[in-house]
């Protein structure tokens, strides 16, 4: 097979012809179950030793070609869909973690994250350590030995941050843990981390995957690059596992364990599973994903340019421009476009951003990105609302601060939206 | 092509061509991945011979285990090797003394000079590779898991 570009593969991968029917378009298998072929045949499945559908909290044919599709566009070994972004890292640090042990993120990440990490978290006894500064020296000065993984984004949230993929992935290798990138607000059409280094990649699918704004959905990618058995860190992986007689998990799926473990533990136990439906959405927008994105990041640098020189905005921070303290990163991790989130500053603090998205008319005020449909968000007083307002600062979601998720619609029209609302 | 990069036709013809496999390392433990790969080539049609000497006599999902690849008293078409890279010398030749037409070293079975050996006797080798992923992941099941197959096709797909 010769080797197809993204653009094809956007399209292609995951999703030949049905083979029951010949259908063209992948069908939605909206089923709960699948039938044995005999008693042996479902000893088989239960016992991880021949692959196949049992029940769709674990499998289904429809959801398995969005995870093919997503691992085929990231460059991994396998992926696994969850119901949501969030469902997808439980299902990561519950493969990773056990009680008592850390890991090390940014504080450069999505409010939610933040709060999952934080609070919830705690319940399992799973402890976050937040690195000071986003980039590797950060990271590294937090790594201590109960850390069990590093998390960051590649772009990152609430914008304009491109954080430097390759370091920080030299510094988590050489503290022998695996690197997890939070790939959302880029997709894989503008970065693939797994190139730069990543042992694990996670998506809301919900967001530019999907790209409409319909559908919630998580996607996990194992790139197949981390030796989980070289170190006693990850029982769950390299330790015989009671729950399949004894089974260890990597030793019996090599390059694809961290996946399948995420499955075959996680998803099945916890159970945050995709609907067969929302899978059949997430993958009709990625057929698309290619082109939205290149229009997103065009609009966004139209309306990231027009806002830098607005007297009413005090800053912008779009990795786009060329100012930006992150423009060579974007020219390397992301060259094709810097997304099209970003953030900016309004004159007059709090109550100039509660004033500017309450007066904007185009743009939809609700707390998502990713949508054909243009944003917007005021972090402080909305999803970034349960931090104080130091940790506010630290995210990028400062009292002045304003974010955008900039649409598919004509530029000059978002343009000239933001301006009579900057001017009221 | 790279010491284990190997094309889907390569594997494809070696999994097509074969009809018995004998499995060097085989496992009566129902948890070991040996044990798992010769359930599912048997379930794929294959005759699998296991080959032991720990359990030589024995029975392993209803075939004798032989001691040595040269005490099996037919003819082999694929010798599968679960055992270490170092081990997977000997092995080799002896595969290739018994005539068989292909060796295929498991995930983690990694011995250039032996694979080059084979080669230049005829045999076709995989080194660093499973049966049991390559042809489900040929045949299209791999998918059901969510991994990356490396195909694309539109055609309406026809199982190994």
């Amino acid at each position: 097979m010769p080797e197809y570009s993204f653009d094809t593969l956007s399209i292609h991968a995951g999703a030949k012809p049905d083979p029951a029917t010949g259908a063209r378009t992948t069908p939605i298998y909206q089923t709960t179950s699948f039938v044995f072929d005999d008693v042996d045949h479902a000893a088989s499945l239960f016992n991880l030793q021949q692959f196949g559908n049992i029940y769709t909290r674990i499998t289904n044919p429809t959801t398995a070609v969005l995870e093919e599709r997503v691992a085929a566009l990231e460059g991994g070994a396998a992926g696994l869909a969850t119901a949501s972004g969030h469902g997808a890292q439980l299902l990561i640090f519950h493969t990773l973690l056990q009680p008592g042990d850390h890991f090390v993120a940014c504080k450069k990440l999505y409010g939610g994250s933040i709060t999952q990490f934080s609070q919830s978290f705690q319940k399992f006894d799973w402890h976050v350590d937040w690195a000071e500064t986003p980039d590797a020296e950060g990271i590294k000065a937090a790594i201590t030995p109960k850390t069990k993984a590093v998390f960051i984004e590649s772009l990152a949230n609430p914008g304009g941050v491109i954080m430097d993929i390759e370091a920080i992935a030299k510094v988590a290798h050489d503290a022998g843990v695996p690197l997890i990138v939070d790939n959302t607000l880029a997709s894989p059409y503008l970065c693939q981390p797994i190139k730069h280094g990543a042992d694990i990649v996670v998506h809301s699918a919900t967001k530019f995957l999907g790209g409409h704004g319909n559908s919630m959905g998580g996607i996990i990618v194992d790139a197949g690059t981390f030796d989980w058995s070289a170190s006693d860190k990850y029982p769950s992986l390299s330790q015989p596992n009671e729950a399949y007689h004894g089974m260890k998990l990597h030793e019996t799926f090599g390059n694809i364990a961290f996946a399948i473990t995420c499955r075959v533990i996680g998803l099945r136990d916890l159970g945050p599973a995709i609907s067969p439906f929302n899978s059949f959405m997430l993958i009709t927008g990625i057929e698309t994903l290619p082109l939205r994105m290149q229009r997103h990041s065009e609009n966004a640098l139209k309306v990231a340019e027009f806002l830098e020189s607005h007297k009413e905005v005090s800053w912008v921070s779009y990795a786009g421009l060329k100012n930006s303290a992150y423009y060579d990163a974007h020219q390397k991790y992301c060259p094709k476009g810097a997304g099209a989130v970003f953030t900016f500053g309004v004159k007059g603090g709090y109550e100039a951003g509660v004033k500017l998205v309450n007066g904007i008319e185009l743009f939809s005020h609700l707390a998502n990105v990713g949508d054909t449909r243009s944003l917007i968000i005021h972090p402080a007083s909305t999803t970034h609302r349960q931090l104080n307002e130091a940790q506010q600062e630290a995210a990028g979601a400062g009292p002045d601060v304003i974010r955008l998720s900039v649409g598919l619609e004509d530029a000059s029209d978002l343009i000239a939206d933001l301006d009579k609302a900057l001017k009221a | 092509m790279s010491e284990t990069s190997y094309t889907s036709d390569y594997l494809a013809g070696i999994l097509k061509s074969a009809k018995t496999i004998a499995m060097v390392g085989a496992s009566p433990k129902s948890i070991r991945p040996s044990y798992i790969v010769m359930k599912y080539l048997q379930k794929k049609g294959y005759r699998v011979i296991p080959v032991n000497p720990g359990v030589a006599g024995q029975e392993i999902l209803g075939e004798k285990v032989y001691a040595s690849l040269s005490d099996i008293p037919e003819k082999v078409d694929m010798v599968d090797i679960f055992r270490s890279s170092e081990a997977a010398g000997p092995i080799v030749d002896e595969a290739i003394a018994i005539g068989a037409t292909s060796v295929w070293m498991q995930i983690g079975v990694i011995n250039p000079e032996a694979a080059a050996k084979a080669e230049a006797a005829g045999l076709k080798t995989v080194m660093d590779r499973c049966p049991k992923i390559e042809c489900s992941r040929l045949s299209g099941e791999a998918g059901w898991m969510g991994i990356n197959s490396n195909l694309v096709s539109t055609r309406r797909q026809h199982l190994l």
